[in-house]
């Protein structure tokens, strides 16, 4: 391993730029002549609009143009797509209410688009909307996925009782064999609770025309700028992808919520080419709590079968998920194929069948948010086995040993094809550093405090870098799931990586540039990571599901053993011997048992001079390109490990110490892969303890700003014991499985199997607050006085 | 934020002619709140009048046992302040617990007490320390001053200029904090000096600081956390919401209570 290559725990190129300020990100981008778009959001959840008066709007000052849905219907824009399509249990293809980008006489949510105000400032694009007079028929709204099916709002004609569709997966016939055999039923209702993603940089657009070329460009918050390109050119329609350019810059997270493909981007580049003027939105806090897709909302009833010796014979769940007013441009697939696949957990269960009925609701659209239906997967998992090793007297951690899958590959009963790990491994090193073993010693000693003490497990497993392409068009993907990548040498031997990945926060211009140092022996600050802009990129699928390590840097690799053996030819006209004979080491191309030898830059420059060889037989230049497609999903897996104590007094619980021992196969970067997992656990601790999203029953978010959303912050988080244990990914060629989302699908559980081992039963949800800690708390101060 | 017109006066005299002459204007001291309200276009005032000139309203001075705080004094100010750390230590960790370092380097004792924030920690200070709010007109006992959700006694044209607080025997503030907004769901403030004792609370009371008197009179008899045990906090009259329902609240206060006695020094 070389100081910069792979395995070196290099520090972060990109951060000079992000700690110093000198970012670029799309609110930095101002281009001449721009207007500012103000959008009017509708105040009701559910209401008819029976006029909108832009009268008085269109008289105020600076006030360029004013827009409603009756606009976007008349040049024939096309509606927000859903790009992922799911059949229900009859066969009938899911029910997608339309998705206008401006509303058309109806909203469906608070925060839906009703008008946009262009203005020369967006202080006077604000004042402007303020006298938009709308005249709304309220109507009754549904909040509460598990009442959506026969409220009385009717939220899309196309879909009656309010139902997207009723899927399943896995045998129903066998699972129920599996049941009606069992010694021991365990069975579970739980709601994995609604959150709002809150990447630290809001969405913003900025559309922009040029009448010379007829080109649009957008600059936008994406986390797949060639998937925006894609939708908005194909199926939105605002212009032919090759006049149109998408430039996602330095974007400050996604966390998901930048995948999708909004009604504001779609507007900012519709109605820069209407007023032939650039047209720029940010969005504001408050705005973004209303209207970024929202994460998770599940409500769900599972169920484990045991046989009498506590090995699971089957797994059923029932899961209405909440899919907000429309659908977003992923949100189908993020309860259905990104959730039921997983729950198998590690565990080898014969038996699986789930149901998840789909539900609109008047709430911001619901898409995948960090995890993405793995999260819940995994809760259900994880709950289950802990509350089934509880109710049958067995230690949690031997009941999961006992039940783990231990020979691969292995195939569950839905769909996924383990390819490795040792899940044993992992679970032994974890409980060696949580000294599991004395927990007992350290709950007698919080007890003489007046407090709780508990410890919770969380053995979780997720599919990362979705694929291959076919099996998940198959799936219904409207895409394939694929990466690309370009390697460009230059003549001085200094190397360009086009990546159709996007990094907002990832550190891939560092990652990616090991990987380019280790292959070429080149130093990273030779290297440059290009990618998040459409006229550069030549394709990309973007960054989302883990996926830019193990399909993204793939891609690299393929299209750097194409510049390798390029290279190696050159290098052989260059010392006179077959390119059979070169070898490629350290930078340095050598004849085979010899000393004659040429460095790395020296065979770049005479590719591209091309003076030692002839140009009709081989051609000047180093550039290659590839496409990888993956022949399987990766699986990363491990165990979290949480101790906490709770003060009954007050409710307050406070996390001890975690361990997380994960496996990611190799790791291309340690220290980077390690911050991915502190982020992780701090967001998944976060949906565990402090964060919800909540609407009242009339659809109204109390939760619009962080005064009343609460985000994990230091003080509310240990430091973390963090370890790896290594199996290699057979299914790339690096050998690496996905980090970024391990944390917040491991550590719900561990967090919740904690605090209710802790208060002695089961009865508390997610977010654990203080207010609801203390409510369980005074259950478990009754249940002891009741045993004294 | 809507336009509005700005004036910088240079005495207290002078801003206080303007506020009377502005019906719908704001004295801005720290800013704190007012700012974030303009911008969110909840509060529209037709003027500001700017406090930052008026120097002499700034300072801390101990004497005759008796902590006087000027009313453009910021909380970071009272917080280091070792007079008041020797003097009144509860106050000087209250300060330290308001907001977080920046509103604490801007944020005023003045315009926490002038705005009356049902949540704000000031009051509760100003209420169980039995503090005189001094105005340009007239001194006011901290028990006439509050007088509801983000209501004062102060009139037209009155503004603060500073805040005295007697030297108790012994204080403690104690803050459960909205896990959100880190605001006070429940802060109580104990003092003790001679044969009294006080006990306020603020951020549970719908109609803002109140002092809790079943408690006083227990902790009278007998200064100690013992002496709250069956003491009970009636809900009635207390917040909820999303974070914390008056039931929860009204037994925070006894917890926070008891915490602030066992503490008290």
């Amino acid at each position: 391993m070389s100081v910069t290559g792979i395995g070196a725990s290099v520090r972060r190129k990109e951060d000079v730029r992000f700690v110093t300020g000198k970012g670029r990100y799309t609110d930095d981008i101002n281009r001449p002549g721009q207007a500012h778009a103000y959008f009017l959001r509708s105040p009701h959840a559910h209401a008819t609009i029976n006029n909108i008066d832009l009268s008085a709007a269109l008289k105020m000052p600076g006030v360029v143009a004013v827009y409603t849905g009756d606009d976007i219907a008349a040049d024939k824009v096309g509606g927000l797509i859903c790009g992922w399509m799911i059949h229900s249990k009859d066969g009938s293809p899911m029910k997608a209410g339309a998705h206008p980008a401006l509303a058309q006489g109806k909203v469906r949510y608070v925060g839906d688009h009703v008008a946009v105000v262009i203005a020369d400032k967006l202080s006077q694009a604000r004042d402007a909307a303020e006298k938009i007079v709308v005249d709304y028929g309220v109507l009754p709204a549904i909040v509460d996925p598990a009442m959506a099916v026969g409220a009385d709002a009717k939220i899309h004609d196309a879909a009656p009782d309010n139902t997207v569709y009723n899927w399943h997966l896995g045998d129903k016939a066998a699972t129920d064999a599996a049941f009606a055999r069992a010694a021991h039923v365990t069975r579970l209702d739980l709601v994995n609770n609604r959150l709002s993603p809150n990447a630290m940089e809001p969405r913003a657009a900025v559309g922009d025309y040029d009448e010379g070329t007829d080109g649009l460009t957008l600059y936008t918050t994406s986390q797949n700028p060639h998937v925006a390109r894609l939708v908005l050119s194909a199926f939105i329609g605002l212009a032919p992808e090759h006049k149109f350019r998408v430039i996602a810059p330095d974007v400050g997270g996604g966390f998901g919520s930048k995948i999708f493909i909004y009604a504001e981007e779609t507007v900012c580049v519709w109605a820069a080419r209407k007023v032939r003027r650039p047209v720029k939105w940010t969005s504001d806090r408050t705005e973004a709590f209303l209207s970024d897709a929202h994460g998770r909302d599940h409500v769900t009833h599972a169920e484990l079968a045991l046989d009498a010796y506590g090995k699971i014979l089957g797994l059923r769940a029932h899961t209405t998920a909440n899919l907000g007013a429309y659908l977003s441009t992923f949100s189908s697939s993020v309860p259905t194929y990104l959730y039921a696949p997983l729950l198998s957990g590690q565990y080898d269960i014969p038996a699986i069948y789930a149901e998840v009925d789909a539900v609109y609701t008047n709430t911001a659209p619901v898409d995948a948010y960090r995890g993405a239906g793995r999260p819940e997967a995994t809760f259900v998992v994880e709950r289950l086995v802990e509350i089934a090793a509880r109710e049958t007297g067995k230690d949690p951690a031997a009941f999961r040993r006992q039940n783990f899958v231990t020979s691969f590959p292995h195939q569950t009963p839905v769909i996924m094809c383990y390819d490795g790990g040792d899940y044993n491994a992992s679970l032994t090193k974890a409980l060696e550093i949580a000294d599991y073993a004395n927990i007992g010693k350290r709950k007698a000693e919080a007890a003489s405090r007046g407090k709780l003490r508990g410890i919770g497990i969380s053995a979780y497993i997720e599919a990362c870098g979705i694929a291959p392409s076919a099996a998940v068009g198959s799936l219904g993907a409207g895409v394939g799931l694929w990466e690309s990548a370009e390697v460009r040498v230059n003549p001085i031997g200094t190397v360009e990586i086009l990546t159709g990945s996007h990094s907002h926060g990832q550190g891939h211009e560092t990652t990616f540039a090991q990987l380019v140092s280790e292959r070429l022996g080149v130093p990273i600050d030779n290297v440059a990571i290009i990618h998040g802009d459409t006229d550069k990129v030549q394709m990309g699928m973007g960054t989302y599901g883990s996926r830019s390590g193990a399909v993204g840097m793939s891609a690299i690799v393929k299209a750097l053993d194409k510049i390798e053996a390029k290279a190696k030819k050159v290098a052989g006209h260059c010392l006179e011997a077959s390119p059979d004979d070169i070898e490629f080491k350290d930078g340095k191309f050598t004849v085979k048992g010899t000393d004659k030898s040429i460095d790395f830059p020296s065979v770049a420059l005479q590719a591209y001079i091309a003076h030692k060889f002839n140009g009709q037989e081989l051609e000047p230049g180093l550039k290659e390109s590839a496409f990888w497609d993956p022949t399987n999903f990766t699986f990363p897996a491990g165990v979290h490990i949480c101790e906490l104590e709770v003060d009954p007094q007050t409710g307050v619980t406070t996390i001890v110490k975690w361990t997380a021992v994960d496996d990611f196969g190799n790791l291309i970067n340690p220290m980077i892969v390690e911050g991915q997992v502190h982020g992780g656990i701090a967001q998944g601790v976060g949906q565990a303890l402090f964060e919800g999203a909540v609407y009242t029953k009339d659809g109204q978010l109390v939760t619009a700003s962080f005064m009343d959303y609460q985000m994990p912050r230091a003080d509310n988080l240990p430091s973390y014991n963090i370890a790896i244990t290594k199996t290699p990914c057979p299914s790339n060629p690096l050998g690496i499985k996905g980090c970024g989302e391990a944390g917040a699908i491991a550590a719900p559980p561990a967090v919740i199997n904690a605090l209710t081992d802790a208060l002695g039963h089961e009865d508390i949800a997610m977010p654990a607050s203080p207010l609801a800690v203390w409510r369980a708390a005074r259950k478990t101060m009754a249940m002891k006085k009741a045993a004294e | 934020m809507y336009a509005f017109n700005y004036h910088k006066p240079a005495t207290v005299a002078e801003a206080a002619t303007l506020a009377g002459k502005h019906a719908d204007g704001k004295l801005l001291a720290g800013g704190m709140t007012l700012l974030p309200t303009m911008k969110q276009r909840l509060a529209s005032p037709s003027d500001i009048i700017d406090l930052s000139k008026l120097g002499d309203l700034r300072g801390i001075e101990v004497k005759d046992g008796v902590v006087t705080i000027k009313a453009l004094t910021r909380h970071v100010t009272v917080a280091n302040s070792a007079e008041v750390k020797k003097a009144i230590p509860a106050l000087a960790e209250l300060a330290g617990m308001i907001g977080d370092p920046a509103v604490r380097n801007r944020g005023t004792i003045g315009g926490s007490v002038a705005n009356n924030d049902p949540a704000a920690d000031y009051p509760a200070a100003c209420l169980a320390l039995g503090a005189t709010i001094h105005t340009n007109k007239r001194s006011i006992p901290a028990d006439d001053f509050f007088v509801g959700l983000f209501e004062t006694a102060l009139g037209e044209g009155e503004i603060i200029t500073s805040i005295s607080f007697p030297v108790p025997d012994k204080a403690n503030y104690q803050k459960f904090r909205n896990p959100a907004s880190r605001y006070a769901i429940v802060g109580v403030f104990v003092a003790k000096k001679g044969a009294d004792v006080s006990v306020a609370v603020t951020g549970a009371g719908d109609s803002g600081v109140f002092r809790q008197k079943d408690f006083e009179a227990a902790l009278k008899s007998n200064f100690s956390a013992a002496a709250l045990d069956g003491k009970s906090q009636s809900a009635a009259g207390l917040n909820s919401d999303i974070h914390a329902d008056a039931e929860y609240r009204a037994h925070l206060i006894g917890v926070m209570a008891k915490r602030a006695v066992a503490a008290a020094k």
